[in-house]
């Protein structure tokens, strides 16, 4: 079983939790940017096991299914119809054999997922069907979806109260996507970095109240922030250290680099803070032209805020697991 | 008494060991020698060796203490502890031999890099030949080796150019440098040979031919050695 792109969209690409553990030998860890609207995704379809969906960036793709499947879309709020009739995200979808997904822009914010009930296929590199475009690995040697590719499904058990239906069904409730998508752009939470308290007094105000806005060279591997220029009390000679998603640089230009999933897994820039490691998905929400501001925090509130973030994501699918179980279908409007 | 390491908590889940901030083998050679040794001791820490630093990445809820410590000071201090009774000595490492074929269109700067460093293009292969590398790292590029080492004669600043597509396996240097390029890839180094060795390969048990930490020398071979290398390696 597969599924055809009919039309790849913007930046298409399979990713699943990326493959971590394989840094010093130059790779990175990759995998979605928004790692809990991906987990999502992937439960409400019915999978459990991590599989690959497909990360949207701004204009998702058009896809053939030849075989009845079970789908799920979470993320930015991106237009999607089968056949021609809106489907609804945050929840599980069946689409009948021979149905054309349209997906298409994004209301707001950048990046949308597709799960698909089995999982997305593809042979695994390194542990992890991710594609990162940055290291040229994953399918088809780490490239975006092209038009043409025929994407293999999983095999997954079939859901015992699903049974042959000509028209596309969904449940009759969805998540809240609230806790899972930051509508109100909220400053994004920065840990200090190795040369934060070498910024000037200026800049530093600048890093702490200043509006930045988000460049349009942005992609997996970093975002550029414009709109004010930072800069140093003196220049700094630095030799390369290890760098992760969420290290923000500050390169001669003074215009700071993002650092994300396919972040380089070293770098010689002046670090001059870390994005906590809970608003990552909310930086990766956001799209060039899109505000981005910051305020400080502490490891202890970084951390506490992730393992809240977490258990409540944790408590969420377990529930999802329960309620999904005893859903019906019913037909699209 | 080694200097001692400073640790800085990069994220929730990474601490960072400094040994030093200068480019310099000894240095490096320490950052080695704590990687293999952590990995030994915390097989479930991820260490991500650079020239003068060790990153390690790490489950916090392992390393939480009762006593009021954060995880990363009680990993810091289990670590200092760990490499302060370590002896200096580095471990022992693997030697690699990587066959070049210098200059023509496997090496197009060659010539350049001869009249840069104001050598004649033998004594510029010989003299790359002729010290024995260190893998500093691996980054840019999944299997691209940073080396230190190389002939000081032989440093060359970078191209002012930087090359779309520099082919895999071209050897280069940049700067004070020398490396391998393990795939197709933008590169702004002096390329000046290039080597039929496979890099990178995810195929392998061991997807990269070189780790941090092994020694690297290099010996010319001519177009017929490397074009029969190259057939038996895509066998």
């Amino acid at each position: 079983m597969s599924v055809t792109v009919i039309k790849p969209g913007l930046s298409s690409t399979l990713q699943d939790a990326g493959r971590p553990g394989f840094a010093a030998l130059g790779v990175g860890r990759a995998g979605a940017m928004d790692g809990p609207a991906w987990q999502l995704a992937n439960a409400l379809a019915g999978n459990h096991h991590g599989e690959a969906a497909i990360e949207c960036t701004l204009v998702g793709p058009t896809l053939h299914f030849t075989q009845p499947a079970v789908i799920a879309l979470t993320g930015a709020a991106i237009s999607a119809y089968i056949d021609g009739r809106s489907i609804p995200m945050w929840t599980r979808c069946q689409l009948p054999a021979d149905s054309v997904l349209q997906l298409g822009g994004m209301a707001v914010g950048c990046r949308s997922y597709l799960a698909v009930r089995g999982g997305f296929d593809v042979r695994p590199i390194l542990g992890s069907r991710s594609s990162d475009l940055h290291a040229k690995l994953g399918y088809a040697h780490g490239r975006a979806l092209r038009a043409g590719d025929e994407l293999p499904l999983g095999i997954a058990t079939p859901l015992r109260w699903s049974h042959d239906m000509e028209d596309a069904h969904c449940l009759p409730w969805s998540i809240d996507p609230h806790p899972w998508f930051d509508f109100a752009f909220q400053p994004l939470a920065l840990l200090p970095g190795s040369h934060s308290k070498l910024l000037d007094d200026n800049s530093q105000q600048l890093l702490n109240n200043g509006k930045f806005i988000l460049s349009k060279d942005s992609n997996r591997t970093a975002s550029r922030l414009d709109g004010h220029t930072l800069s140093l009390r003196r220049s700094l000679e630095l030799i390369s250290e290890a760098t992760l998603p969420g290290t923000l640089q500050l390169p001669p230009s003074g215009q700071p680099i993002a650092l994300l999933a396919e972040a380089p897994v070293t770098g010689g820039y002046p670090r001059i803070g870390q994005i906590a490691a809970v608003d990552l998905p909310r930086l990766a929400q956001r799209r060039p032209g899109d505000t981005v501001c910051f305020r400080q925090t502490t490891l202890d509130e970084a951390s506490l805020r992730q393992a809240g973030q977490q258990q409540r994501l944790t408590r969420l699918l377990r529930t999802l697991t329960e309620r999904l179980e005893h859903s019906r279908w019913k037909r699209l409007p | 008494m080694p200097p001692a390491i400073q640790c800085e908590a990069m994220a929730e889940d990474a601490l960072l060991l400094r040994f030093g901030d200068t480019i310099d083998l000894a240095i490096n050679a320490r950052v080695h020698t704590a990687a293999s040794h952590l990995r030994q001791r915390w097989p479930e820490l991820e260490c991500v060796p650079a020239y003068a630093s060790l990153l390690l990445r790490f489950d916090p809820n392992e390393w939480s203490s009762t006593s009021g410590r954060t995880p990363h000071q009680r990993l810091g201090d289990v670590v200092q502890d760990a490499l302060n009774n370590l002896s200096t000595e580095s471990v022992d490492t693997r030697l690699v031999d990587i066959p070049v074929h210098y200059g023509d269109t496997d090496g197009p700067d060659l010539v350049e890099v001869a009249a840069i460093t104001e050598l004649s293009i033998d004594e510029v292969i010989t003299r790359h030949c002729a010290t024995e590398y260190r893998v500093a790292m691996l980054g840019f590029a999944p299997g691209f080796p940073y080396l230190l080492g190389l002939d000081p004669a032989l440093a060359v600043r970078r191209r002012t150019d930087p090359r779309q597509r520099v082919p895999a396996g071209s050897v280069a240097i940049g700067g004070s440098q020398t490396g391998i390029y393990p795939d197709e890839l933008p590169g702004g180094w002096q390329l000046i040979g290039r080597t039929p060795q496979r890099l990178f390969d995810i195929t392998a048990d061991t997807p990269s031919l070189l780790a941090a930490g092994d020694r690297v020398r290099f010996h010319a071979i001519d177009e017929a050695t490397f074009q029969q290398l190259a057939a038996t390696k895509s066998r």
